[in-house]
């Protein structure tokens, strides 16, 4: 460990001045313990980054037994506004990063405006997502259509409860505003980013 | 002993034991029916023997559990418990409701009865006026030890145990529920049985776990609170969902196939963590526990728990594995190993702590209780072995060939033969445990001198 690196963590150590009460602290564990946020959104955020990834390699291999039928089920999707709906959770994303960079300057009130921003454009990202379900609903798609729809249903849906809970979390540290809370919910918040940037590749996009 | 409230673990853990030593003897009974399937088929039929097998399991593990959170909880709070009284008051129902069980499966007596008469169901069998009296019980023990936290000094470790514990009693609420539809009553049904042993339970298990590595290897408490903390994340995280793993071929709905089988893969996860929790705990430490014992029985169970319950189980937890293995002798080795690795050896772990501090003995018949915890291991893994060759075989003569379940049954007996003596072993080995716990007051080989010496 180089010199810089042990004093930070002496400073850091054993709840700093920047630490709440809740703070696990980080001592020995290397080089874990700079994760920024709280180290248990990282543990959460692994966990989730297995379950999507085992969904989606599941996905694909179950589309190497039907490729006609995932092609023809993947043609009703609606790319657009899949595309949007990329652009839309990326801007939030930034939103979020700016909200922790100005609870870094402590202008508190910029960084909370900044959160409120994200929470804005996950609830756009869920708009489009209900009217996308509701199309599917009205040409009579749903869970057991096909393999396809039950792995789009799941993905997606499980995707959308998670920018449900980014939307409360969000609001949440609005109001509790550490600068921990507030990386940690960031944390959050770009997880749930990565993994529409690589669901919507997938599910929609690939051929 | 530090309070003297501690004392009710005592009662709690001799009637687990005597409770173990009725489980494993039926275990072994039902081990001689499947070599000799007419074995008191008149007077006990297997189905019933087997309803005792593992409500007698069930029972003794909770009452394991209780008695270590009376034993517990006094030193972490730093408080006695907030009424002895009590605390026998729900040992006395629990005994009333597990006799009143076992009377009522080996006589059929009140058959059909809504509130005397057993209910059917597998596991949840219990007659209704039993399941109230364990919510009573239940309600006593969270009423006794809520208060006595709440007065005293929160840790993680009693935090993470009553979480568990209060959601043990949520959970069995369910057990009331019995509805008519058999998918439903299946679906309900894992509410209690699925959400308690990979759920709720293993918080139990991870708290415990990490008193005895506070305390054995003395490690600080901030390092094993992180460590619980994590464990207990992942292991909510995939339990809870990880239940789909029993609603493949149930009559729920297909997508639970894919939820069950992502989740249920992730429950190896925190096994593994608490696995290697404990080795780690044992290398950091700087304290030379006397009870060599209690530190074997704790790594012992951390590592069965990991290849029981976690490799065991990711083994056939895929729907694409679980369509052909469903219900064979693949699971029976896994349930085996799992619960025995996991559970039994858990509650054997602080038994094996409590006992010398409970009797105010030194840490004595240290090798006995090591014999015994071989001879069960080495038992238990052997049994695992064989039913899962058994499982191997059956899979593919009933599943892939599709021969008839009993041809393929008579094709089976020789792994059943060697399950046997496996359970002999098991049984054993129970019995030097429960001796070596109780009995000699002195070790009964005398410990070399300790001596520092360089590494060779």
């Amino acid at each position: 460990m180089t010199r810089d690196k042990a004093d930070t963590q002496l400073m850091d150590g054993g709840g700093g001045k920047d630490r709440d009460a809740d703070d696990l602290g980080d001592e020995d564990w290397g080089v874990l313990g700079e994760l920024p946020g709280d180290l248990m959104m990282w543990v959460l955020i692994v966990s989730e980054f297995l379950v999507f990834g085992a969904a989606l390699i599941a996905f694909l291999g179950v589309r190497i037994t039907d490729p006609a039928g995932f092609a023809a089920d993947q043609a009703l999707l609606d790319r657009t506004a899949g595309a949007a709906n990329t652009i839309v959770l990326v801007t939030s994303g930034l939103c979020a990063a700016l909200a922790v960079r100005a609870r870094d300057t402590e202008a508190r009130r910029q960084a909370r405006y900044w959160l409120y921003a994200a929470c804005l454009l996950g609830l756009v990202f869920l708009t489009v997502k209900g009217f996308e379900y509701w199309s599917k609903a009205c040409l009579g798609i749903g869970i057991d259509t096909s393999q396809f729809f039950t792995f789009y249903y799941l993905i997606t849906g499980f995707h959308a409860a998670h920018v449900v809970a980014g939307i409360v979390l969000l609001t949440l540290v609005s109001f509790r505003d550490s600068r921990r809370n507030m990386e940690t919910v960031a944390a959050f918040w770009h997880m749930v980013d990565l993994v529409w940037v690589l669901l919507f590749p997938i599910i929609y996009v690939l051929g | 002993m530090k309070y003297h409230s501690q004392k009710i673990a005592l009662a709690y853990f001799v009637t687990a034991m005597a409770l173990f030593l009725v489980q494993v003897s039926v275990g072994l009974l039902l081990g001689w029916i499947y070599v000799a399937p007419n074995t008191l088929s008149d007077i006990l039929p297997f189905n019933i023997a087997r309803m005792l097998h593992t409500n007698s399991l069930i029972v003794w593990l909770l009452t394991g559990f209780f008695g270590a959170a009376y034993f517990i909880i006094p030193e972490e709070a730093e408080r006695e418990i907030h009424s002895e009284k009590l605390a026998y008051i729900q040992l006395a129902i629990l005994v009333l409701g597990t006799a009143g069980v076992v009377v009522t499966y080996v006589f059929d007596l009140f058959n059909g009865n809504f509130l005397l008469g057993k209910e059917g169901r597998e596991f949840l069998e219990q007659p209704l006026w039993v399941k109230l009296g364990i919510v009573v019980a239940a309600l006593i023990f969270l009423y006794n030890v809520s208060m006595t936290v709440l007065a005293g000094r929160k840790t993680a470790i009693t935090n993470v145990l009553l979480i568990g514990l209060w959601g043990i009693a949520l959970l069995f609420l369910f057990a009331l529920y019995n509805p008519s539809n058999l998918s439903l009553d299946k679906m309900f049904w894992w509410y209690v049985v699925h959400l308690w042993v990979e759920g709720v339970w293993e918080l139990v298990m991870a708290s415990i776990l990490a008193y005895l590595m506070l305390k054995l290897t003395g490690v600080d408490r901030e390092i094993v609170e992180k460590w619980l903390y994590v464990i207990v994340g992942t292991a909510l995280f995939s339990g809870i969902l990880g239940t789909g793993h029993h609603y493949y071929w149930i009559g729920t709905p297909a997508y639970w196939q894919w939820i069950g089988s992502i989740f249920s893969a992730l429950e190896v996860v925190p096994f593994f963590l608490m696995m290697v929790f404990s080795f780690v705990m044992v290398w950091k430490g700087r304290r030379d526990h006397p009870n060599k014992a209690a530190l074997l029985w704790s790594l012992g169970t951390t590592t069965l728990a990991f290849f029981g319950a976690g490799v065991w189980g990711f083994m056939h937890t895929l729907h694409g594995v679980n369509y052909y293995t469903h219900g064979t002798q693949i699971t029976a080795a896994h349930g085996h190993l799992a619960f025995f690795g996991a559970y039994v050896s858990l509650n054997l772990a602080i038994f094996t702590y409590a006992f010398p501090i409970l009797w105010n003995r030194d840490p004595y018949n240290q090798v006995l209780n090591m014999a015994s915890f071989w001879l069960m291991a080495g038992g238990m893994a052997f049994m695992t072995f064989v039913l899962t060759f058994a499982g191997t075989i059956q899979t593919h003569l009933q599943r892939v060939m599709g021969q008839y379940y009993m041809d393929v049954q008579d094709q089976l007996s020789l792994f059943y033969y060697m399950r046997f003596g496996a359970g002999l072993a098991v049984v054993l080995g129970a019995i030097l445990f429960i001796y070596a716990v109780l009995v000699p007051r002195r070790e009964v080989i005398e410990p070399g001198p300790a001596v520092q010496t360089a590494a060779e």
